[in-house]
């Protein structure tokens, strides 16, 4: 099956303006411009945790799941409780992402706490610099997302990705992540998570509005990312987070 | 042959490529639209408060005032829209009140949290308890 | 408690992302560059020795690389939009460059070397055949039926200039997978420097095995004598290539396990586990030190043609399996434990799934079945007039 330069540029170029009608039948059905009334210049999100809040509840887990139609078995947001023994190796779990909260732990000689995860909107992200054809993205207002009906499903970000918080939607073979809610906070409205959070434990922050609490807690809390020495400019921040925590 | 090959590879690929793709970086500016266009399942309790009046004023007076409505009730934003045609269901309020409050080393310490088959001895929690303002 | 599941991973872990077909394109893209890198060691570096193998070593190097692109479509989520990558490649990210080299590796380098190379033999054909074949090297002669001498200086001096440039695209179209794993700053069992190295090397080290093992297989069916001044040759510049693999991957492990960072616990127990078998007992010791042993024990005294033979032939095919391994190794592997160094997972190979050991043995068998073609085609056993050197 020996081919010719000529018959492979012939064939070529017959599949790709085939597949391009299709593609191009798509892309013209596409959205119109971005809405006037929200100025995506004008914000640059992230989040605050207080680990000093969190009752592992996993009404974070559940809202996200009800509001963005999450995949069950994965998992946009999830909990996870650390138990840490002086001397020893800490014991983790996150039965289910916490989607069901936790068995209650009896054992009060130890340190045990609860850690909220989500995807970090990482400024310098990594999944983003790996994408091959640019389905992955900041947003301008500092939100990662995925366009689904551009993402070829290769998975390099899932690989790229720190923190784990990226998988592979099953039916829509497209990858699929934390969007920090980005149909909710573009009108206005907060993340379903910190909406659902009875504790405050998780707050949605604009570093753009100079009004927001999150300048005070910055200025006055001990605060860390997850995995600072990957440099991904996560906008994650953890309030009393542990050394131990991965 | 190559030069002519890459001038229609240029071709087709202008008319191919996605709308604007590049506007804000190396991305179509449609995927914005894309995302923002999810329906929404939670109403937020500021829509909820705009009918349900007494409830709000009763939960600000108490220790769930920072409690949202949908964090016990679940997402309503359909019911908000049309509230004749969704009725809620209320949560079953043993699973619901032990989620938060059973006790838990991992807790913080100040959380207020009971071993709840102790604390209550099978009773349901709103035999005592008003869930808005829990307070006794 | 999720089965294949030990201690705590991030619940988005579970599941490995990147399977059996994604360890077979290394693997392929690997037999062809070395293929490549062993044709031209004739071609450009004069090692006449081996010219019996020079074009055995281009047919193999094409046939791989027509079933290259296939376990990368196969295992996208959206094959349909892989054309998105000559759309809008995203220069950051070294996948992006992939249908490029794949491109420019497949025309500019090997169809074009293969057509100068068999271009006396196509035009005799031309005019010879008949029935349907002969269609078929009629398309092949792209018109041009002369063969004179002064052509045939022409297409020599041409074929020279595309091997030169095409030692250095073998690099790129094996070396930018390498670096797809070790520029991965999450993953601290796929970042390292050393990674696109690695792959180099061992791509070299499993296409000159390949070719190796091929030619002595064609010989037997053809019941035609090994030219054994070519096969010593060969398997000495497999064993050359062989140990500067494996000083490359052991510096890995010794400065990993030397500098044990916050990762090595964890990747040492999952070694000493879960990868025991593929790493250590197939990668190790029976796909590079048995291999290297027999090599070097060849290099050291001399045994009689039949004894090497068998030699040659265990450490090509010990070989095979070993590269293989390694690429099993590094994807797999890569993806088993957990980014919080607190647990693992598995892989769950199926059989008849999209990505499932029936696709991946397919692909596995399909460049052999291209290759019988091609070299029913083109023979590689006529060389009607010999290139220069």
């Amino acid at each position: 099956m020996d081919i010719s330069r000529r018959d492979l540029f012939k064939i070529g170029g017959k599949i790709l303006v085939l597949a391009s009608a299709g593609a191009t039948l798509e892309q013209i059905t596409g959205a119109a411009p971005p809405s006037e009334a929200y100025r995506m210049a004008g914000h640059w999100w992230g989040m605050i945790v207080d680990i000093d809040l969190c009752i592992g509840c996993g009404n974070c887990v559940r809202a996200c799941s009800k509001e963005n139609n999450v995949p069950e078995g994965y998992f946009r947001t999830w909990v996870e409780r650390y138990e840490i023994e002086e001397g020893k190796q800490p014991h983790v779990e996150s039965p289910n992402g916490a989607i069901d909260g936790f068995a209650p732990l009896t054992r009060t000689d130890l340190k045990s706490f609860y850690v909220p995860k989500l995807c970090n909107q990482c400024a310098d992200s990594p999944c983003v610099q790996v994408c091959p054809v640019g389905a992955t993205f900041v947003s301008p207002d500092g939100v990662v997302l995925v366009d689904e009906s551009y993402c070829l499903g290769c998975r390099y970000c899932v690989q790229a990705c720190p923190y784990g918080c990226r998988y592979l939607h099953p039916e829509k073979q497209t990858v699929d992540k934390c969007t920090l809610c980005y149909h909710r906070i573009t009108k206005g409205l907060t993340t379903a998570c910190c909406e659902n959070c009875p504790t405050g434990a998780r707050l949605l922050v604009d570093f753009k509005n100079p009004k927001d609490p999150a300048h005070e807690i910055l200025r006055t809390s001990m605060v860390q990312v997850l995995k600072p020495y990957m440099a991904t400019g996560a906008k994650v921040y953890y309030k009393n987070l542990d050394g131990e925590v991965r | 042959m190559l030069v002519a090959a890459l001038a229609v590879f240029l071709v087709i690929r202008s008319a191919i490529i996605p709308r604007a793709f590049g506007q804000y970086g190396h991305y179509r500016p449609g995927a914005l639209d894309l995302v923002r266009q999810h329906p929404i399942a939670f109403a937020g309790q500021d829509t909820c408060v705009l009918c349900h009046d007494d409830e709000a004023k009763s939960r600000a007076a108490g220790k769930h005032a920072h409690v949202a409505c949908e964090a016990c009730h679940g997402p309503l934003a359909q019911h908000a829209d049309d509230p004749v045609a969704h009725v809620p269901k209320l949560p079953d309020v043993a699973t619901l009140c032990r989620r938060c409050h059973e006790q838990d080393a991992a807790k913080p310490k100040n959380f207020p949290q009971v071993a709840t088959a102790e604390h209550s001895g099978g009773m349901a929690c709103n035999n005592c308890h008003q869930p808005h303002n829990p307070h006794l | 408690m999720i089965p294949g599941v030990d201690g705590f991973i991030y619940p988005n872990e579970a599941e490995l992302q990147w399977s059996i077909l994604i360890v077979l394109y290394p693997y392929i893209t690997g037999l062809v560059a070395g293929a490549f890198i062993l044709a031209s060691l004739e071609r450009v570096f004069q090692v006449d020795a081996v010219r019996p193998t020079y074009r055995l070593a281009l047919l193999t190097a094409l046939a791989f690389l027509l079933v290259a692109p296939l376990p990368l479509q196969l295992h996208l989520g959206h094959p349909e939009r892989s054309f998105e990558m000559y759309l809008t490649p995203h220069r950051s990210s070294a996948m992006a460059m992939f249908g490029f080299v794949y491109l420019w590796y497949l025309t500019v380098v090997l169809l074009v070397e293969i057509w100068l190379e068999y271009r006396a033999e196509i035009v005799a054909l031309a005019r010879s055949a008949t029935g349907p074949k002969r269609w078929i090297y009629r398309a092949l002669t792209l018109g041009s039926y002369n063969v004179s001498p002064e052509a045939r200086r022409i297409d020599d001096k041409v074929g020279y200039a595309v091997t030169v440039i095409g030692i250095p695209s073998a690099f790129l179209l094996h070396g930018y997978v390498g670096f797809i794993f070790g520029s991965v700053k999450a993953n601290p069992w796929w970042s390292t420097p050393l990674m696109p190295v690695v792959f180099l090397f061992s791509a070299m080290v499993s296409g000159i095995a390949a070719v190796m093992v091929l030619y002595v297989v064609s010989m037997k069916v053809r019941r035609t004598a090994i030219d054994m001044r070519c096969l010593d040759t060969i398997a000495r510049y497999l064993f050359y290539t062989f140990v500067i693999d494996f000083s490359l991957e052991m510096l890995d492990l010794v400065h990993r396990t030397y500098e044990s960072d916050e990762s090595f616990r964890s990747l040492d127990f999952m070694v000493h586990t879960r990868l025991w078998v593929s790493q250590v007992i197939l990668q190790i010791c029976l796909g590079t030190l048995l291999p290297l042993a027999l090599l070097a024990a060849n290099q050291l005294w001399r045994f009689s043609e039949a004894r090497r033979k068998v030699m040659y032939m265990i450490a090509g095919g010990m070989t095979l399996i070993g590269i293989f391994a390694m690429r099993w190794n590094v994807v797999i592997g890569g993806q088993l434990f957990s980014k919080s160094f607190l647990g693992y997972t598995s892989y769950k190979l199926q059989m008849g799934a999209r990505e499932g050991l029936l696709s991946a043995s397919v692909l596995m068998l399909l460049p052999f079945v291209i290759l019988l073609i091609l070299v029913k085609l083109l023979p590689p056993w006529r060389e009607g007039e010999a290139h220069k050197a």
